[in-house]
């Protein structure tokens, strides 16, 4: 590890303003996954700007939907009476996520950052498209059995986004609060926050250099509260999704009025189904259904030797929370 | 005449032995005041080690470039294979070999030449004041290697494939047949042939490996090693560095588990020294965790054939067993699936292939039941598609095939419980209510089944010495150079030493862990406990026969005059065998003879047999072949079964284990407490290795995608059930003076199987692919039925 200074930040101004003297340093919050990292030689920031101080706390219902502000952490989050009953999705995320003890360290506005679990992004010693630009992907043809399936590219078939919030949150058209170094704030919905790998797999989202997440907003919505978050794994718990849905239906006299579905595991960034929601928005609420949204979800697949299994195992996580919710 | 008293006919008297007592170091590790073998921060001047590895499996190191590193402030060396000082001998040699003994896994030692064989391979050693200079500098290191195509395992294109049989060295086992297997398997009216394969395992104890290597003098060595073995790691050392033993001294005095991978001697516990010596100061180096993926071997990756031939009625007429694994470039090593296999059930006609590819990767090693473990998943495995086969009940089949003396060689049991253990873990579990057809019992979305499948493990022979000192206060102090690896050797030992001795377990302080104690065998293939106790009995015999010769002569004692041999000692009084109303307390007896205290030595010996090894001289424990021959004529093992729930989600290609029964029969339990913990260990770890423990190497640059915890995984407290476990009460009069059998391992061994074929039952499907994943469910679920 890197010799690095260390600062606490009082106002987003404040650490806004470091990050423009010193580009390369990096903020940090619960350091979940910073440190790690850090640790492995991946991140070398010069300064740790420690935000935790700044006031981007409180959980409470606006006009807009419940706002969250960005350092609560995730099982204040996840246990959360408004966020229990109002989007259970997201409250499931949160606690099939990590341990206990990380999430009582991890904030949401970490969470959304977290990085890809890619074996060869993870380990200088690989080439990594994503890590060194132009230097190769050796998943393509090696161990790409937990890698993504969907909005991959030649360059890169990472996962970037490995956990779970941002899968329920990508479902229910959360929207993200962001605070430039000008003290100006831009509303970005998480749809659009995350980028696709292309030919630029570095490029991960859309931050501007120094700018900070301040909170994520939910809409409320009849099909957020009618909401599951299914995680499938080969071990019970501490594990990341090998694939995951989020789903909410409305249900009115057997037909589906509206629906939200978002896959994790299986996409470059968190996977927005709007072909699935086509599929069953309007349609009724059976099985058959399920089934032709699973297959539209799953349409633009582009799987490889090991990772092939994702297309049917999302499929069906898909169609068993999409069951579990219409039957709740 | 002899007038030694034959203290050995009879066992002690068991007050504290059997009694589930608590940990007695159990305060010292939660409080922290125990001491790991990294934790030895005092030494004066102590500094830090660490590891540069190689990014790429095959090459050469063509260049360093130290600028950036030696600039760093705190470095003290950079070490490559140009400047290390050379050990004097090393396992490449016969001479080296001989000199380091049995510890010796890997032959090869890096940092001699620019020649690199795997990923991870050590190519730098950096010195600094502090850990975290240490690290800053090796990651500031430059060191180019120049790559070759590496052979990532024996599934590679590039393997070549050859049968180890024969050579002098080799580890491996080559050819092994009795009867005619082909051609009975041909002619036999009931056939299974099926391939296995098994993931590279990895120990991953809790405590990574650490070495603090302290020069007292310039020829005086003191080690702080995590191992499993101190006189081991003692003369393996001296071997390496051309000491004599006994200016060698090697200290673990906890160990946080090691599961085989801490029992060898590896390369970073003796280039701390070689660096130690090097600096002119104490040296700790701590292996990362991504390290320990490379420096302390692995259980290999390997394929298994197995062909069954059998009557229609399910009697075994024909075992064929063809294993194929990878193991590194100098050594032939591997798991000896085969003595599990030709042993295990009664059949006539057997014949085991072994065949090896040399990869780029590190000499694989022993892993808790090695052979055994991935052994049983075959066999228990297709022994269980027999049973579907015949339609017979999967007990039934092994009981038809029970074998009443050990196959392979024509021997008696000491001891065998196996059918017990059927009948014991089929109570327990409810087996009687088993649906006999699979893929019938449905619980909502889940499918359910029940598996079982038999355990043993070999009582592998052993020896080793242990002193007892008593006072005659009342309290003693028993040593033995033994290591705990966290299983309640502390624990065990102490309460063997109370009832030897006629003690309360209180009074006794039982010291381990230092290579200046008595020495003894590694804490490894089960021979801890059974020696340890072994040892520790024969030591207090001695006691007794020196306390008993100093009563006889006293005039004072109530015992003057007796012979000898008509003493006996009763919880720790001296006392005529006819007449036990005469006689007296050791405290009085020593407290007139004015002795605060006397010692005795002994000699243990596991699996010998403790009557014939009487009648044998003293051997040296560090010989490789000590105690080979078994001196009773008896098969020696323990015998287990497990039975297992599985729940199966077919679509969703999820597996949990539901419901868990093991019934061991392991000679002696000292402990019950202790024991259960290790059966439940062993068993958690077989369901690690059935449903997700699978370390991944890249299959074009032979380096590992997962080498942290985090990626590889082992089960969590949510992945196991509450688990029953019970031992049935058996008495083996010829494996030691204790009659114990040792259960560090036999849990683990048909667990992967008896998981398989819960799965069988659930869906109807047989899935020979370790660990079963989701992927592989669900690619069985496509097939028909």
């Amino acid at each position: 590890m890197n010799d690095f200074s260390y600062t606490q930040a009082a106002t987003a101004k404040e650490a806004t303003g470091r990050l423009k003297d010193q580009p390369q340093a990096a903020y940090i919050a619960g350091g979940t996954t910073l440190l790690d990292l850090m640790k492995a030689g991946l991140a070398e920031p010069p300064l740790l700007v420690d935000i935790t101080r700044l006031p981007f706390k409180g959980i409470e219902q606006t006009k807009n939907g419940l706002r969250i502000g960005a350092l609560e952490n995730m099982n204040a989050v996840g246990e959360h009476p408004l966020v229990v009953q109002q989007y259970p999705a997201v409250s499931q995320s949160l606690l099939l996520a990590a341990s206990p003890q990380l999430r009582n360290m991890a904030s949401i506005g970490g969470n959304i950052l977290q990085r890809t679990r890619c074996g060869y992004f993870r380990d200088a010693a690989f080439p990594c498209n994503k890590r060194v630009p132009g230097s190769g992907c050796p998943a393509l043809t090696g161990d790409n059995h937990n890698l993504a399936i969907l909005g991959v590219s030649d360059a890169c078939i990472a996962n970037a986004y490995p956990g779970d919030l941002s899968v329920a949150l990508a479902a229910f058209d959360a929207v993200l609060t962001l605070e430039n170094a000008k003290g100006k704030e831009r509303q970005v919905p998480v749809t659009e926050f995350y980028l696709l790998p292309g030919t630029t797999p570095q490029k991960e989202n859309v931050l501007e250099a120094g700018e900070l997440i301040v909170a994520v907003t939910i809409p409320t919505a009849a099909h957020a509260q009618r909401s599951t978050y299914l995680k499938v794994r080969e071990r019970a718990s501490y594990a990341y999704a090998l694939a995951s849905a989020a789903v909410g239906l409305d249900v009115q006299g057997g037909t589906i009025r509206s629906a939200r579905v978002a896959l994790g595991g299986v996409g470059a960034q968190p996977w927005r189904s709007r072909e699935a929601e086509q599929v069953l928005t309007g349609a009724p609420a059976t099985e058959a259904t399920f089934k032709a949204a699973a297959t539209a979800a799953l349409q633009g697949a582009r799987p490889r030797e090991h990772n092939a299994y994702k297309v049917e195992l999302a499929q069906n996580t898909l169609v068993r929370a999409l069951q579990q919710v219409a039957g709740a | 005449m002899n007038s030694e008293p034959a203290f050995f006919e009879t066992p002690p008297q068991t007050v504290a032995v059997g009694q589930p007592l608590s940990r007695v170091d159990g305060r010292a590790k939660v409080t922290g005041a125990a001491k790991y073998s990294a934790e030895f921060n005092h030494l004066p001047g102590l500094v830090h080690a660490v590891i540069k590895t190689s990014d790429v499996a095959k090459g050469r190191v063509t260049g360093f470039d130290s600028s950036a590193a030696q600039r760093e402030p705190g470095v003290l060396a950079i070490f490559t294979h140009q400047n290390l000082p050379k050990p004097v001998l090393t396992g490449e040699t016969k001479e080296g070999k001989e000199a380091i003994g049995p510890s010796i896994q890997m032959t090869f030692m890096p940092l001699q030449s620019d020649q690199v064989f795997y990923a991870g391979q050590p190519v730098a050693i950096v010195v600094a004041d502090t850990l975290e200079h240490a690290q800053h500098a090796a990651a500031k290191l430059r060191v180019t290697v120049t790559p070759e195509a590496p052979v990532a395992s024996y599934q590679d294109a590039k393997a070549q494939l050859f049968n180890p049989g024969g050579k002098p060295d080799a580890d491996a086992e080559g050819t092994k047949r009795r009867g005619k297997a082909a051609a009975a398997f041909a002619a036999a009216p009931a056939q299974v042939t099926a391939t296995y394969t098994h993931a590279t395992n990895h120990h991953n104890p809790m405590e990574p490996s650490a070495t603090i290597a302290h020069w007292e003098a310039a020829d005086r060595l003191t080690v702080y090693d995590a191992t499993q073995g101190v006189s081991w790691q003692q003369r393996a050392l001296s071997g390496f560095l051309g000491l004599p033993m006994e200016q060698v001294r090697v200290i673990t005095k906890y160990l946080g588990g090691g599961f085989g991978c801490k029992g060898p001697i590896w390369p970073h516990s003796v280039l701390t020294a070689l660096t130690a010596k090097a600096v002119g100061r104490p040296v700790k180096l701590v292996l990362t965790r991504p390290q320990m993926f490379t420096s302390v071997g692995h259980r290999e990756d390997q394929e298994q054939t197995l062909r069954l031939g059998a009557t229609k009625e399910g009697k075994l007429l024909a075992l064929l067993h063809e294993k194929t694994s990878t193991t590194s470039q100098w050594d032939d090593y591997a798991e000896t699936n085969s003595k599990f296999m030709g042993m295990l059930y009664q059949c006539p006609n057997f014949e085991a292939i072994t065949k090896l590819a040399k990869a780029n990767v590190m000499t694989p090693t022993w892993m808790r039941a090695p052979g055994e473990a991935p052994g049983s998943f075959a066999l228990e495995s297709s022994l269980d598609d027999l049973a579907y086969q015949l339609g017979i009940d999967p007990i039934q089949i092994r009981l038809l095939n029970h074998a009443d003396k050990d196959p392979s060689t024509g021997q008696p049991w000491s001891s065998k419980s196996l059918k017990q253990c059927y009948q014991r873990g089929a109570a327990l579990f409810g087996w009687s209510k088993r649906n006999p057809k699979n893929g019938l019992t449905r619980d909502g979305k889940y499918l359910v089944g029940w598996g079982m499948a038999t355990a043993t493990y070999p009582v592998n022979n052993s020896q080793g010495n242990a002193r007892v000192r008593l006072y005659a206060d009342g309290h003693a102090v028993v040593q033995v150079a033994a290591t705990d690896l966290g299983t309640g050797t502390y624990t065990v030992i102490t309460q063997v030493a109370a009832d030897c001795l006629g003690i309360a377990p209180d009074k006794v302080r039982f010291e381990l862990g230092d290579s200046v104690l008595p020495t003894t065998n590694i804490s490894g293939g089960s021979m801890g406990a059974g020696t340890f106790s072994s040892s520790v009995y024969t030591a207090s015999q001695d006691l007794w026969q020196k306390l008993t010769k100093m009563a006889v002569v006293d005039a004072k004692s109530p015992l003057f005059k007796a012979k000898p041999t008509e003493v006996e000692v009763v919880k720790g009084r001296l006392q005529l065998k006819a007449n036990p109303g005469k006689g007296e307390d050791f405290a009085a007896l020593m407290k007139r003879g004015n002795l605060t205290d006397l010692e005795g030595f002994g000699q243990g010996h596991y699996g010998a047999g403790y009557e014939s090894a009487q009648a044998r001289p003293a051997a040296n424990s560090k010989s490789d072949d000590a105690g080979k021959e078994d001196h009773s004529g008896h098969a020696m093992h323990s015998f287990g079964a497990h039975f297992c729930e599985v729940r199966v989600d077919p679509e969703l290609g999820t597996v949990r284990v539901t419901k868990w029964v093991s019934v061991v029969a392991g000679g002696r339990i000292l402990n019950p407490k202790t024991a259960r913990s290790q059966v439940i260990g062993g068993a958690t770890m077989g369901i690690g290795a059935a449903l997700m423990e699978q370390a991944v190497r890249d299959p074009h640059l032979a380096r590992y995608t997962n080498p942290n915890l985090a990626d590889y995984h082992v089960p969590v407290n949510a992945d196991i059930p509450d688990m029953t476990v019970e031992f049935i009460d058996e008495h083996d009069p010829y494996i030691n003076a204790l009659g114990v059998k040792g259960i560090g391992e036999i849990a683990i061994v048909g667990t992967a199987a008896a998981v398989g074929n819960a799965i069988f039952h659930a869906t109807g499907r047989r899935l020979r692919d370790l660990p079963i994943t989701p992927d592989k469910v669900l690619a069985a679920m496509r097939q028909p039925v």
